[in-house]
């Protein structure tokens, strides 16, 4: 079957499955934690249920377990398909999942250990980041390997995004994790103090805005226009908002730091630089919404548009809220309180969660031959699900965090600080079993859908899509 | 003070973000020429029937993008951002803070120097100052002396007569405002285990525990030896080296004969963190006269 007259659908569909699995475990373990927070009894007093050890291992778990498979199994479909040219390297693309599945493994067992570098969204030690490194070199090979083959000269606008997503990634990557290793677990920065903070958060700002942000913007390229069987509404606008996303998300890091021991002039530039990230990244909002003009009757009976496009809702949104709270002033009450966590979940949930869910249901049947997903009323029972998990868990962390903000800097007429940290977290108990709730609900849309998934492809046999000579319009 | 290591990165800086978000507006400006041609594709077609419009750019959403970098450029004239040019304002974080301070001193000081005046006893009368004193203690001390100030293991219990460094209002001020530390040397390697049981066991039978009596009076020649010059020959410690009192009862790092075996084999630093650099003079005076106050009502 391996052959040049057909797609690679293989690895497609192992990302694939892989993308519905991890995202049912990182979200469970988001639960779990959750739950640790309303009942911290729920560690059981075991060191490797702790929270400061599963709460990495969720956002891991989440980020580059199930938002990483989602843009390996994309990627690869839609570089094949838009370049009409079979995977660059059948074996090369097999090392990229079994390796990546490794290192998803790998950090589900270190660091509920407690091996970590301490590093936010980069905690895994340098044995692993090594792995890394190499899976990534690998990626770029059989994606830009793929891209020079193809066989239709302009390069379509999912692959600038998948393009960037690759190459920026590696760079924060090998950057951020330079380590001086003491043994084989263990391993100290290469940075210190205030230069270290800001490498941290020129990484973890970047992994928002290249792993979490271009990567899906490359999904949304693809799969909207597919989905909608509309063309992409403005291909100028996709010229300027991708120029303009991957050169000022570079700059906006220092957001992170604002009244730290980070000099002023840094935190300033992080600042500006993220107030012009609003219009940018709201482009690709807008050209994601805008490809639906003359299809929005499609919305009605579509499930799979619903998520496509409600993931743009959120990705607007959060993507404007982003900007109002990398403001000094406004990121002085919202700093360090669940406002935070708010954000990044309707960033995590509403955007790569429902975006990814989407293409997942709309690719499944395709590298199964299938016409259609065993129940569609599945998929709608799912979306419904999702969105009201997601409004529950938003809501429930703006106002926790609002509060936060204001009970910490609260002061009485004798100038002493109103309330004490602890009535603060007393405050926000009821928010936290509103959030679980919320995350509950999302974990149940999930597991509809590895059920619908199974049902799916159960009995199927896997296919690959012959090549079909390029259309000239 | 620059924070730069010479002047070539100052100018660097300053450079690149200047012309950085210069490079935007010159960019979207670039692209935003009106084709004749509307809402027509651009002509590509891939995967079968993929293709682009070619629409102009919406023009609030290049609006939107002109002022953000408008906002950014006038920013940068106000406040610090370009190298170390520091802003018409002459806004820092740090003189912010400080300004904050002032402001906070200058309103709520007439109130507080009101009690700075008062001896602690005097001070510990008023409700008002105890209520001050109260959540200066719930903020600062409550993280490790609890709420209720009865503390935890590890944590002195503030409302109980025993005091490690002394009671008076002196005592206590002293210990707040420059911390205490106190070391207990390891004795396990000098006795050996047998006689660290010993001697534990003496030191049970001081404050009338349950002990095994010759263990004990083995135990007492060496407690006479190693540790009298830190606890006293009684056993009542000494408040000037922060020796507990061994005859009370009260244990601060747990009682039985496991706990202070362990404390004789290994010993022990504790350590009260300072905390004058924390809270202003007036602040540390109101909570001392609290913590004062819970283990001396005033009559």
């Amino acid at each position: 079957m391996s052959t040049e007259g057909s797609y690679n659908y293989t690895v497609v569909r192992q990302f694939a499955i892989m993308t519905v699995v991890w995202g049912v475990v990182g979200m469970l373990v988001g639960v779990v934690i959750a739950a640790q927070l309303l009942w911290p009894e729920l560690n059981f007093d075991v060191p490797w249920l702790s929270y400061g050890r599963l709460r990495p291992l969720h956002t891991n778990a989440v980020i580059f377990a199930f938002g990483g498979c989602a843009l390996f199994a994309t990627s690869y479909y839609v570089v094949q398909r838009t370049c009409h040219a079979r995977l660059f390297g059948d074996r090369l693309a097999a090392f990229t999942f079994w390796g990546w599945q490794a290192v998803i493994v790998l950090a589900a067992v270190t660091l509920p250990l407690g091996y970590t570098s301490g590093k936010e969204y980069a905690e895994l030690e340098w044995p692993i980041d090594i792995l890394i490194t190499l899976v990534w070199v690998a990626y770029a090979v059989v994606f830009f390997g793929t891209l020079f083959k193809r066989r239709i000269a302009h390069i379509y606008v999912a692959n600038w995004f998948f393009g960037a997503f690759i190459i920026t990634v590696a760079v924060l990557h090998i950057v951020n994790s330079a380590a001086i290793p003491v043994s084989l677990w263990k391993s100290y920065s290469a940075y210190s103090g205030a230069q270290d903070a800001m490498v941290q958060w020129w990484y973890g700002h970047n992994a928002v805005g290249f792993f979490l942000t271009a990567g899906f913007l490359g999904m949304m390229y693809y799969f909207i226009p597919k989905q909608a069987e509309r063309p992409v509404y403005s291909y100028r606008l996709s010229v300027v908002h991708f120029w303009a996303l991957i050169f000022t998300y570079m700059w906006a890091g220092p957001h992170h730091l604002h009244y730290t021991a980070l000099p002023d002039w840094a935190q300033s530039l992080g600042m500006l630089f993220s107030l012009i990230l609003l219009a940018p990244s709201w482009g690709g909002m807008i050209n994601g919404i805008m490809t639906l003009s003359g299809a929005w009757h499609k919305l009605r009976t579509d499930p799979i548009l619903k998520f496509l496009v409600v993931s743009l809702s959120f990705y607007g949104m959060s993507t404007f809220e982003g900007p109002m709270m990398s403001i000094k002033t406004v990121n002085a009450l919202s700093h360090y309180t669940d406002w935070t966590i708010g954000h990044v979940h309707s960033g995590a949930l509403g955007w790569v969660g429902l975006v990814s869910i989407g293409c997942i249901y709309h690719l499944v049947p395709r590298l199964f031959g299938r016409t259609e997903m065993h129940s569609v009323r599945l998929i709608n029972t799912h979306f419904w699900i999702a969105t009201i998990g997601i409004v529950l868990y938003i809501a429930a962390m703006w106002i926790a965090g609002v509060m936060q903000g204001l009970m910490w800097r609260g002061v009485s007429a004798d100038g002493t600080l109103t309330y004490t940290f602890v009535e603060s977290v007393k405050a926000t108990y009821p928010f936290y079993a509103i959030r679980l709730l919320g995350g509950v609900l999302y974990l149940a849309g999930m597991l509809v859908m590895l059920y619908n998934v199974w049902k799916t492809v159960a009995g199927t046999k896997p296919v690959d899509a012959p090549i079909p000579a390029p259309a000239h319009a | 003070m620059s924070q730069f290591s010479n002047s070539f990165w100052d100018f660097y800086i300053a450079v690149v973000s200047l012309a950085s978000i210069l490079a935007c507006g010159v960019f979207l400006k670039m692209q935003s020429v009106r084709k004749a041609v509307e809402a027509d594709t651009t002509g590509h077609v891939w995967d079968e029937d993929l293709q682009e419009y070619n629409n102009p750019m919406p023009r609030w959403w290049a609006w939107l993008f002109y002022v953000t970098i408008a906002f950014s450029l006038g920013y940068l004239v106000l406040y610090p951002g370009l190298g170390s040019y520091g802003g018409m304002l002459g806004w820092t974080q740090i003189g912010q803070y400080e300004q904050e301070t002032r402001e906070a001193n200058a309103q709520f000081g007439p109130l507080h120097e009101k009690y700075a005046k008062l001896e602690i006893a005097e001070v510990a009368k008023s409700p008002e100052a105890l209520a001050i004193g109260q959540k200066l203690f719930l903020n600062a001390c409550s993280q490790c002396h609890a709420s209720d100030a009865r503390g935890s293991r590890g944590f002195p219990n503030l409302t109980d007569k025993d005091w490690l460094w002394g009671g008076t209002p002196e005592a206590i001020r002293t210990s707040i405002a420059e911390g205490r530390r106190a070391v207990m040397p390891p004795f396990g390697p000098t006795l050996g285990e047998t006689a660290t049981r010993e001697v534990a066991h003496y030191v049970l039978s001081l404050s009338g525990a349950a002990h095994d009596q010759t263990a004990a009076s083995r135990g007492r020649e060496k407690f006479a030896q190693l540790c009298t010059a830190c606890h006293g020959a009684d056993g009542k410690g000494n408040p000037a080296l922060g020796a507990p009192n061994l005859t009370d009862g009260i244990w601060l790092h747990g009682s039985g004969e496991a706990a202070i075996v362990e404390q004789i084999t290994k010993g022990r630093q504790n350590q009260m963190p300072a905390h004058k650099d924390l809270l202003s003079e007036t602040k540390i005076h109101l909570l001392t006269a609290y913590v004062y106050s819970l283990s001396a009502p005033p009559r």
